[in-house]
């Protein structure tokens, strides 16, 4: 690759980030006018989250019987097969459920909202809404925004509850673990940092990967083909996003 | 050529939009060079020009879309260009667009549509949103269609719920973008008597911006020809047809050759031909 070559991809990415962040300050802006609709946010956070809780669910529970298996696996190694409800309940609350419920909002919610805005802009309904005077910033991308920073630690939450259920569902019902040492190991060694910790992550996550599907949607290529990699680019870039700042937060935790 | 300034408009009617010598142009194309337009109250304007000629550009200067590069626009008397978004929005609530496609907002049904900018713009209780929706959608023939969605109606359908959706609010001015384009002739006819009786039963001033010159000669009152990014002709359609122009002549009678590039510029015909490659 030419310098000139790097130096346009520096540009464009540059030029890329600086739209991205004038555009959460209007979004931001527009937020604050958009509580005042609580209709529009409710039907949006249950767009964003009722309709994931299936998905959420389901796989909080394999995670959770997976951790299960492969902690009983590495821990009775060490005779400390007590310590199950430890593992798994730190590595959901920390870890796991902030970040596998981001990758998995990308992939449901997060498409489903920058095809949808794309396809509003490509038929003309924005513009239709600017002629008349309402403002699609206000109307259209804030209560999805909103609705999708609402939705993600409440996902989370319920994430990290059914993968708890999980890996004891396996640790105690199949493997033997006893149930009492489970709970109370479980209760005794997590506090509410390891909480917080799970929830600002899923906070932050839940305003990247927001943030990240209405503004591809809302800047895509008016054609059917724009609105496909606008969709595409919402997956791509919330999960590089979301692996990324997760690694900058847990360094930040410890 | 017939000048623009023969546009045989009476000189009473207060002008409600004045373009004067605009300029613009997109990606290094030039869409206008020294456009001049006045569209007078209470009349039907068209404009007429061939595909790709700036009319739809033209509806985005008049609604704040865009900005001109040189030149001004005036819409009741405020120049576009310098209206921030609330004035903008203000001088929005005066006009109405009816789209080519329609633009109906896609989650909500046909009454809802109608009702929407209603809701938006005005605290009124719902029973008179409903009679007032009701009514609206009565007089595009369509009082029966409120409960389906968009996706369940035809594009002609669709369009007559957008310009239900346009004149709900009582705009002074309608703008219509191709509103004739692929509609069967019973349609056809119907948004033809819709335009007509907005303008004469609501004084609502009209610009119809169209390529199908047969349709706009039985309802416009002033007509311009939009060519080469200038107005090429103006004044009635009746003096547009007779002009002798030869630009005129051609676009008014559909002749591919003239003066008028019909042709996208091309190598010759038969050297193209006989050459294996196009290098």
């Amino acid at each position: 690759m030419t310098s000139g070559g790097r130096n346009n991809y520096l540009i464009e990415g540059l030029r890329r980030l600086g739209s991205v962040a004038i555009f959460l300050l209007q979004l931001l802006a527009a937020s604050v006018a958009s509580l005042g609709r609580p209709g529009l946010l409710v039907k949006q956070i249950y767009n964003a989250g009722a309709r994931s809780l299936i998905i959420i669910m389901l796989s909080g529970l394999f995670v959770g019987m997976v951790l299960g298996l492969q902690g009983y696996d590495l821990l009775q190694r060490f005779g400390s097969e007590q310590a199950l409800g430890i593992a798994a309940a730190l590595g959901l609350l920390r870890e796991l459920a902030p970040v596998i419920t981001a990758l998995l909002f990308a992939g449901r919610a997060g498409t489903a909202l920058t095809s949808e805005i794309g396809l509003m802009r490509a038929t003309d309904q924005l513009t239709a809404m600017e002629i008349m005077a309402v403002d699609p910033l206000r109307y259209v991308a804030a209560p999805r925004f909103l609705g999708g920073v609402i939705a993600m630690p409440l996902l989370t939450a319920i994430f990290s509850l059914i993968g708890l259920y999980g890996a004891q569902l396996v640790g105690v019902q199949l493997m033997g673990v006893d149930r009492g040492t489970f709970w109370s190991q479980t209760q005794g060694a997590v506090d509410l940092h390891d909480v917080s910790e799970g929830m600002v992550k899923s906070v932050v996550f839940g305003v990247a990967c927001s943030l990240i599907a209405v503004h591809e949607g809302y800047h895509a290529e008016p054609t059917a083909e724009g609105v496909g990699l606008a969709t595409t680019r919402t997956v791509v870039a919330s999960s590089v996003l979301t692996l990324l700042l997760d690694y900058v937060l847990t360094a930040a935790f410890l | 050529m017939t000048s623009p300034a023969s546009a045989q408009a009476p000189a009473a009617a207060e002008a409600v939009v004045e373009v004067r010598d605009v300029h613009y142009a997109i990606g290094g194309r030039e869409i206008f060079r020294g456009l001049d337009l006045t569209v007078r109250r209470g009349r039907i304007t068209a404009i007429m020009g061939p595909s790709g000629g700036g009319k739809t550009t033209l509806l985005k200067l008049i609604t704040g879309q865009i900005t001109a590069d040189r030149g001004s626009v005036r819409v009741f008397g405020q120049e576009v260009a310098t209206l921030g978004r609330r004035g903008l929005y203000a001088l929005r609530q005066r006009l109405g667009l009816l789209f080519q496609n329609g633009a109906l907002l896609t989650d909500m049904d046909v009454f809802d549509n109608v009702a929407f900018p209603v809701r938006e713009h005005s605290d009124l209780p719902e029973t008179l949103i409903r009679k007032l929706v009701l009514t609206k959608l009565q007089a595009v023939g369509l009082r029966g269609a409120a409960p389906l969605l968009p996706a369940e109606l035809s594009g002609g359908m669709a369009r007559r719920v957008a310009l239900a959706r346009a004149i709900v609010m009582d705009p002074e001015v309608l703008m219509y973008d191709e509103p004739f384009v692929g509609l069967d002739p019973i349609s056809l006819g119907v948004i033809l008597r819709l335009i007509k009786q907005m303008n004469a039963a609501l004084g609502i001033t009209s610009i119809v911006v169209s390529h199908d010159v047969q349709e706009l000669a039985h309802i416009a009152d002033d007509s311009y020809l939009l060519l080469d990014g200038r107005i090429a002709a103006a004044g009635t359609p009746e003096q547009l047809r007779t002009s002798t122009a030869p630009a005129v002549h051609q676009f008014m009678s559909g002749n591919a050759e003239g003066p008028v590039a019909f042709n996208y510029p091309a190598l010759d015909y038969a050297t193209q031909l006989l050459t294996d490659t196009d290098d």
